[in-house]
């Protein structure tokens, strides 16, 4: 275990992750997020779906020969909702800010030339993880946790669910984040990433980003 | 095989078709060769493309199946592919998932039209459905898959449906000069694994109160309308460079088959759905 490895995963870091729900806002809204066990349902989607695909690309970013153009342009290509594109190159356009204050390295500058809105957030954050001494597994280990993290504590806000409730959803999640992360850092280190998406979160995107007024960017 | 026989071997049948220009401004079907339970009919076509409709000859895929159809539409030509009926994937006599692998290559300036029934997973099946499109500079695509889980009767028992792992994979080449090495790019990756065994398959981030999802991709065509309001449906622009073609995926979740046809017209539902699509799921009252 490595310290970088807490700092990075802390809500607290600077990344901008906070501002973003991962789709439960509109799930809330829709009215399919409205209780602890339907956020779990969500958050077991999200990680088997979207969470596996950037866990794998998050543990590709973080090896040595990774390619962060390719990486980028698999990224796009798992990625078909425009809401989607936007959120994941503007969080990967912060992410590097944070990490090249924390932890400068070749890598992130190289990283910059990649796209110029900014690169997806999976390729970000496994280029950070790198920077920051760690290894793929623990890069793959971030971003599934990232993905069911923030939608939870978003939940927490969107419908006044028990912190502690809440709490207990994500700990039992904990072997599900294991496994995926675990599958993640084989494939990516196979050269097979995984394409795994979920449909509703790719409409549930579209129409929150058409919203007027909403509580979370995205 | 049958599904009667004492000992069904599985099926390994790979069906094909090319589709080239005639000479004539019409199509030609050089290949037209049905495999195991694919059949293929030539069907009349609109002016200057070859229709061919697909026939489920037998009942398939069944688990442990291996089925496979490629389609290569030459440079120039102009090609429909229908079915007769949905694909009902049902469950074999071992638990190994059946396989139905679609190999799509369109050629510079051709177009395919890739319109079939919906595959329906009957309770106890496990359907691995692959799609690989190869597109030319200047080739033009309409697909149109649609994934049903359950049959009527499933649902009407109480049975769980089966369950359907798509992956869909198009890549696009580009213009490249000859002598250089060609090159080009992924449009579009994704995979979906719905029904039991695939983790949060009916939660609020997969499929919620659906049964049915699809989408159809359009390239260098027209873009379909976009959904009406209220439905879980989205036009999604494809990325790609300014010069590139225009790419959209209309992706759309339904209660039922029905639900999703209308949501996936191409023309926006104007000329109403297809009929052969009331063996679906039953509409059930979705949140």
């Amino acid at each position: 275990m490595h310290a970088a490895l807490l700092i990075l995963a802390d809500g607290r870091f600077p990344a901008g992750g906070h501002a973003h729900s991962g789709g439960a806002e509109a799930a809330v809204r829709a009215g399919r997020i409205h209780d602890a066990d339907s956020l779990a349902a969500f958050l077991t989607g999200r990680l088997h779906t979207t969470g596996l695909t950037a866990a794998a690309l998050a543990a590709a970013a973080a090896a040595e020969d990774a390619d962060p153009a390719d990486l980028d342009a698999a990224a796009e290509a798992r990625t078909p909702s425009p809401a989607l594109r936007d959120t994941s190159r503007r969080l990967g356009r912060q992410l590097l800010r944070a990490a090249h204050a924390a932890w400068p390295h070749p890598a992130l500058d190289a990283l910059h030339t990649v796209h110029p809105r900014g690169p997806h957030h999976p390729v970000a954050l496994g280029t950070t993880a790198r920077a920051a001494g760690l290894t793929p597994a623990d890069a793959a280990a971030l971003a599934a946790y990232e993905s069911v993290n923030g939608p939870a504590t978003a939940c927490v806000r969107l419908l006044g669910l028990d912190p502690y409730e809440v709490a207990a959803v994500l700990a039992r999640l904990a072997p599900d984040l294991d496994t995926v992360a675990a599958g993640a850092a084989d494939a990516a280190a196979r050269g097979t990433l995984p394409a795994a998406s979920a449909p509703l979160l790719d409409v549930h995107a579209e129409q929150h980003r058409s919203w007027k007024v909403r509580l979370f960017a995205s | 095989m049958t599904t009667t026989a004492p000992h069904p071997a599985a099926v390994d049948a790979t069906a094909r078709i090319t589709a080239a220009p005639d000479g004539r401004g019409g199509t030609a079907l050089p290949v037209l060769a049905g495999a195991g339970p694919l059949a293929l009919r030539r069907t009349r076509g609109a002016p200057g493309t070859a229709h061919v409709c697909v026939i489920g000859s037998m009942a398939a895929p069944l688990g442990g199946d291996r089925l496979a159809l490629h389609a290569d539409v030459r440079p120039g030509a102009a090609l429909t592919v229908t079915s007769a009926a949905a694909t009902v994937s049902l469950p074999g006599r071992t638990a190994a998932p059946a396989r139905y692998d679609l190999h799509l290559t369109v050629g510079e300036d051709a177009e395919l039209d890739w319109r079939p029934e919906p595959v329906i997973a009957a309770t106890g099946s496990h359907l691995l459905l692959t799609t690989v499109v190869h597109l030319a500079p200047g080739a033009r695509l309409r697909l149109r898959e649609e994934q049903v889980l359950g049959r009527l009767h499933d649902h009407a028992r109480g049975a769980p449906p089966g369950r359907i792992t798509a992956r869909l994979t198009v890549h696009l080449a580009d213009r490249t000069p000859t002598g250089r090495t060609p090159t080009g790019r992924i449009l579009l990756d994704q995979q979906t694994d719905l029904g039991p065994g695939a983790p949060g398959w009916d939660g609020p981030a997969v499929l919620g109160p659906h049964r049915t999802t699809g989408q159809l991709l359009t390239v260098g065509l027209p873009a379909p309308p976009p959904p009406p309001a209220g439905t879980d449906a989205a036009l999604l622009t494809l990325p790609g460079p300014a010069d590139g073609p225009p790419a959209t995926l209309l992706t759309a979740l339904a209660p039922d088959a029905l639900a999703l046809r209308r949501l996936l017209a191409s023309d926006g539902g104007r000329n109403g759905p297809a009929r052969s699509v009331t063996s679906g799921a039953p509409r059930t009252s979705g949140r």
